[in-house]
């Protein structure tokens, strides 16, 4: 490992530019703007699981006093289906349909019809005055119903092998001969496993406000994963040209990947140019969960064959997903990652992408990742037991390594995974003694990470302080990050280096906030900036010194000769030039652009211990360590933070989390009240350990961390419960009226004693 | 609807305003008031993200009623730090990585500080179980628990 | 939308001639956590709200003449718990009443509230049944006072008769080695709402129990008083048979519902066994009184 050790700022704990902010309750989320003439738009949504709308009579709505703009699909943009157009990894087709119901209502909640009026509650009243004539339909929720043969089928012209289907798609991960593989196995294991769609839960409702002038120059303030992301979107759904539109990345109240893409922005831009007036919309909590997110609930089997000495041969998954009611599901992260922590010889993973009348997923921290690592690190722990193995040694004697071929492509670069195994290993943790109905649990994960596009934009104050914009919005802390890197670069004190997320008419294009790319990719392009200032910097100095710009060095915020043979000079500091800027070659600034390369998957291990209630099947998690290869933890309290929340949020995802449906194909559970997401007494603190393997592909050996720590926690939680209880649970959440009715096995009391 | 007028103290300066009969506190707040650092993420009482307390004593202030504000003394978010001098635990949260999005923040840091009144050592259990009507999602609570607790301790020593 | 009208009177006097002239369409606000929580989903719209905190007998706590005690309908379960005596005589009942919600919520929601939101698993509520307290009613017919397990008469319902309102609660004195308990089972650890509770009160005398009530909530449409589980209790020294007896009482007595908090046989299996551990901490307070 090199691990960078002599670095100032790199690894420091510094506090966050946007930090005062949050903690004085001045930072501005996207519900927290107003503006003068402003007005307010709801949303009249779909009562049905599945209907085809006849009519829709806005009449009585629209003479409302007080209403001033009524919307429905006839003012979205239509994208025809037959033709797909793609948006990153998203299709207009749905994205126009899931905005707004255009044949059909495909789920509860479905927006029909928007409304603006002068007040909430006036155009709340309007939407109820709103009259569809609905022609309810068959429907489905789960993935069984979704694929019988005389299933409902959500859109006919969706088909699988020849037939109208709800199966949406098929993504297959091959590699070597499977059959061969299972062949050449002497212990195999196959098991069954489902999980519950589980909502991101982040706490803040979407939000927008929208002005839209006679010019249709549109403004919007947003909360969102990517303003650019938003721009597009709204450009595409209402036919505003993307250059009149300025989409204002509003502080962000998390995400964790719902905010991907957008859901009122659209609507409220109608509504605005409709109106002539500046149109503010705020989901109820009640709305973020009937209509927004989840991820999918899923069904899979693995099966994993091995030789007696614990050499994994083969290794096969199937995983279906749902989608929500459009196409969508994140196969690719269930098939591409589930195998990908081992060298395995033979390997197939096949994802189904399955409708069914729910709000169309969305993604969710290291999308499908972790619904295919809870199947397969399940199995390993069965497969360990089997061969008598410890769990962490069947992983390190199978573990991926630099050179190994992952089944979905790519060959790892040096990569850290045998260290979080050897570290898990040595932790106290591992080997800590455990009471009656404790039971320990331990579990792998692996995230793709990302990079691509992404623009920085550093400039020099003239009183020698540094403004960096980049142009992902940060929900965690990167803004910290980067100011640690160009403070390092530039060898001053990180507190005079502002970062700032621009706006899409004040910085380049840039991705979203998403698939663990932001600090990766961020990181890039503010080093490049400020190299190239550097630079100028130097060449300044040396211009004043007439010497060679090579001769002259650039430390500790200041040029110095590179040696004595350069001559004897004062050091020139970034004040001091930056003062002598208008007179020696004008503002001092860069800015870089780039599909940025590199990124290189993450890895982490867990080690989870649990206690039951065997009388009320209650679990609790009572200790966790987390250990990731991290690359390098630019800042490392936000680093751990992203761990800590990843793993929460597993443990809720693991123990109680779930959308729970009622009869009538309706989220019966649309709160935090009845949504179960962990509170502060649920948790015990949450330990990590983060090991630095740098990525050899960037600047600072940054990996991205964000998604890794939610991958192998359901696994961990299931596997420690096994060990309480001598007792697998093959579905999630492991709830205690599930882990009670699983405490009837006469065998439990026994394996525990 | 008519209008109701309320006059209140809230973070110790008088202030009137007009609200509707139904409004909650967290409207009149985040409305007409413009003190927008309380959040609303339920509109329920599950999340904790619009706390405030009402004469000391920690509320949800989208569970009240914005008239019943009538003769009351609130505290907001906005009236934690001193002038530009943050409160222990405002500055104890950015030290620690506390917070990542900051949703969440502000009813923490109003959550935590009526518990320091009423507790000034508590255990971690204490405050696990004080602050488990205060949602965040980013966090794992982790580091909250630990920023609150280590404050309590300066907070003990400064005032010795 | 209609119009809404918030009147906060002074006198009991007031308030009950206002709430009865409104009808159906009125509501009482006592803390207020679970009425606006129904105004904000659409489930409830009223024409006036009734604040009844003004009034000083709804808020107060007294220690009664014969060493009970008369707790206001409108006191918040954070304003009981700082009261100097009575989470000594009732410690059951105050940790029930403090199971109301978060911190927040402790802060203004109160055991009038619970009562007459007719929740079935109000957690206040088997508690105070256990406790065997009364209420005061007042409407305009005047006072009545019935036991608080009359109140509740389904879901959602009470049995207050038009205009009446929950003035107090009243608990009778504690005899020497009596306690109470109350616990409840919710997935999480805090904010749930309880998917069993149970309330236990006794007391013990030499050893041998001597009198007990339990109460049982969130099995069937209203909080139950489980005679045949106090019974089995009765003259025993809670020894195993007896909790077992109890339990299997308290199993017999669950009429609940599958909904997405619980399902039948969980909540039937989880009422004994939380009988048992509420017993066990009542009967430990008892003996050391």
């Amino acid at each position: 490992m090199n691990v960078i050790s002599n670095n100032k700022w790199i690894g420091q704990r510094t506090i966050r530019p946007d930090g005062a902010d949050k903690v004085t309750g001045r930072a501005a989320f996207a519900a927290d703007t107003n503006m003068p003439g402003m007005i307010w738009g709801k949303v009249l949504r779909s009562p049905h699981p599945h209907a085809r709308i006849k009519s829709i009579d806005t009449s009585k709505a629209e003479a409302l006093p007080g209403v001033k703009a009524v919307v429905s699909a006839r003012d979205i943009v239509d994208f025809p289906v037959d033709k797909s157009v793609m948006l990153g990894i998203q299709d207009m087709r749905w994205m126009c349909r899931n905005v707004m119901a255009r044949e059909k209502a495909l789920f509860p909640g479905h927006p029909i019809a928007a409304v603006a009026a002068t007040t909430e509650a006036i155009a709340a009243h309007a939407c109820e005055l709103i009259e569809v004539d609905y022609e309810v339909l068959p429907w489905s929720i789960e993935i069984d119903d979704a694929i019988r043969p005389d299933a409902p089928i959500l859109h006919d012209f969706l088909t699988f092998e020849g037939k109208p289907s709800n199966i949406a798609g098929k993504l297959e991960v091959k590699k070597g001969d499977i059959e061969q593989g299972f062949r050449e196995a002497e212990v195999v294991i196959e098991r069954s496993f489902s999980t519950r769609p589980v909502h991101q839960g982040y706490i803040e409702p979407h939000a927008c406000l929208v002005s839209v002038g006679a010019d249709n120059k549109t403004t919007i303030w947003s909360s969102s994963q990517g303003q650019f992301m938003v721009r597009a979107m709204t450009a595409y759904l209402t036919g505003i040209p993307q250059s009149d539109i300025r989409a204002i990345p509003a502080e962000i109240g998390g995400g964790f990947g719902g905010k991907t893409i957008v859901y009122l922005e659209p609507l409220a831009t109608l509504l605005a140019k409709k109106s002539g007036r500046p149109v503010k919309m705020v989901m109820t909590r009640e709305e973020v969960m009937r209509a927004t997110g989840p991820t999918s609930g899923s069904k899979s089997t693995v099966k994993i064959g091995a030789k007696k000495d614990g050499t994994i041969v083969a290794a096969q998954g199937t995983f279906w997903l749902q989608a929500g009611a459009l196409p969508g599901s994140p196969i690719r992260g269930a098939v591409g990652c589930s195998f990908s922590p081992y060298d395995i010889p033979h390997v197939l993973a096949v994802g189904f992408d399955v409708l069914s009348n729910r709000s169309k997923v969305a993604a969710y921290r290291a999308p499908g990742a972790p619904i295919g690592a809870y199947a397969v690190e399940c199995v390993l722990d069965e497969l360990a037991e089997a061969l008598r193995m410890d769990p962490l040694e069947l992983r390190l004697k199978n573990a991926a390594k630099q050179g190994t071929k992952a089944a979905f492509g790519p060959v790892f670069p040096r990569i850290g995974y045998i260290e979080t195994l050897e570290a898990a290993k040595a932790h106290p943790h591992y080997t800590a003694p455990l009471g009656k109905w404790q039971g320990r649990g331990v579990a792998s994960g692996f995230w793709f990470n990302a990079g691509g596009e992404s623009s920085a934009q550093v400039n020099i104050t003239e009183d020698g302080n540094v403004v960096v914009t980049t142009g992902h919005p940060d929900v965690g802390g990167s803004r910290a990050a980067i100011a640690n890197i160009c403070a390092e670069l530039l060898g001053i004190d990180y507190k005079r280096v502002s970062v700032l997320i621009g706006d899409t008419a004040t910085i380049g294009f840039s991705n979203l906030t998403g698939g663990s790319r932001v600090l990766f990719a961020s990181a890039i392009v503010v080093t490049q900036s400020t190299d190239k200032i550097i630079t100028t910097l130097r060449e300044r100095a040396a211009k004043i010194w007439e010497i060679d710009p090579e001769a002259v060095k650039w430390e500790n915020g200041a040029a110095h000769p590179a040696s004595p043979n350069a001559g004897q000079f004062e050091p020139l500091t970034l004040a001091e030039l930056a003062a002598k800027a208008p007179v020696m070659g004008g503002p001092i600034g860069a800015g870089v652009q780039l599909n940025t390369e590199g990124a290189e998957g993450g890895f982490g291990t867990h080690i989870c211990d649990v206690e039951v209630d065997p009388e009320l099947g209650i679990v609790r998690v009572i200790r966790y360590t987390a250990v990731q290869d991290v690359g390098r933890a630019i800042h490392p309290g936000y680093v751990e933070g992203q761990i800590q929340g990843g793993v929460a949020q597993g443990i809720g995802w693991a123990l109680n989390e779930e959308y729970i449906y009622n009869k009538s194909g309706k989220v019966d559970n649309p709160g935090f009240l009845d949504y179960r997401m962990p509170v502060c007494s649920d948790l015990p603190m949450l330990d990590t350990v983060m090991v630095e393997v740098p990525n050899p592909k960037h600047p600072q050996g940054v990996k991205g961390v964000g998604e890794v720590p939610l991958v192998p926690v359901m696994a961990a939680v299931a596997n420690a419960i096994h060990n309480a209880l001598g007792k697998r649970f093959y579905s999630l959440p492991m709830s205690p009226p599930v882990v009670l009715e699983g405490m009837e096995d006469p065998e439990i009391r026994q394996a525990a004693e | 609807m008519t209008k109701l007028h309320v006059s209140t103290t809230i973070n110790g300066e008088p202030v009137e305003f007009l609200c509707d009969p139904g409004d909650t506190m967290l409207d009149a707040l985040r409305g007409p008031l413009g003190l927008t650092g309380s959040k609303e993420g339920c509109a329920s009482g599950d999340c904790g993200a619009c706390s405030i307390t009402l004469d000391d004593r920690l509320v949800c202030s989208c569970l009240m009623l914005a008239v019943e504000a009538e003769g009351r003394d609130l505290q907001t978010i906005e009236g934690m730090a001193s002038g530009d001098r943050l409160h222990p635990l405002q500055q104890k949260f950015l030290e620690m990585a506390a917070l990542q999005c900051g949703i969440c923040t502000s009813g923490m840091l109003v959550a935590s500080d009526a518990l320091l009144r009423k507790n000034p050592k508590p255990s971690e259990e204490e405050v696990r179980f004080w602050l488990a009507g205060n949602l965040c999602r980013c966090t794992g609570y982790d580091k909250i628990v630990r920023a609150v607790m280590e404050t309590a301790d300066e907070m003990r020593e400064a005032a010795q | 939308m209609s119009e809404l009208r918030y009147l906060a009177p002074h006198t009991l006097d007031e308030a009950i001639a206002a709430f009865a002239a409104a009808g159906s369409a009125a509501r009482i606000l006592a803390g207020g956590t679970d009425l606006l929580v129904q105004m904000r989903s659409g489930a409830v719209k009223p024409g006036l709200i009734v604040d009844i905190k003004k009034i000083a007998e709804m808020t107060a706590i007294e220690q009664t003449a014969d060493g009970g005690f008369r707790i206001g309908a409108a006191v918040p379960g954070a304003v009981l718990s700082e009261h100097p005596r009575f989470g000594r005589a009732w410690p059951g009942v105050l940790e029930a009443v403090n199971l109301i919600g978060s911190t927040q919520v402790q802060g203004r929601a109160s055991a009038g509230g619970n009562l007459c939101n007719g929740s079935p698993a109000g957690d206040s509520v088997p508690a105070l049944v256990a406790a065997g307290a009364m209420v005061t009613l007042q409407g305009p017919n005047g006072r009545r006072e019935i036991k608080v397990e009359d109140i509740p008469a389904g879901p959602g319902r009470t049995n207050l008769l038009p205009g009446e309102i929950l003035v107090s609660f009243t608990l009778p004195p504690r005899p020497k080695g009596a306690s109470d308990a109350y616990l409840r089972m919710i997935p999480r650890t805090e904010m749930d709402i309880a998917v069993v509770g149970v309330g236990v009160n006794l007391t013990i005398k030499d050893g041998v129990c001597t009198a007990a009530r339990v109460g049982l909530g969130a099995v069937a449409p209203t909080v139950l008083l489980v005679e045949a589980a106090a019974k089995a209790l009765i003259g025993s020294k809670l020894d195993d048979a007896a909790l077992k007896a109890a339990a299997s009482a308290c199993s017999a007595a669950c009429r609940p519902i599958d909904d997405k908090r619980g399902t039948i046989v969980y909540r039937t299996k989880v009422a004994g066994v939380l009988l048992k551990r509420t017993v066990a901490i009542a009967a430990a307070r008892a003996r050391e009184n």
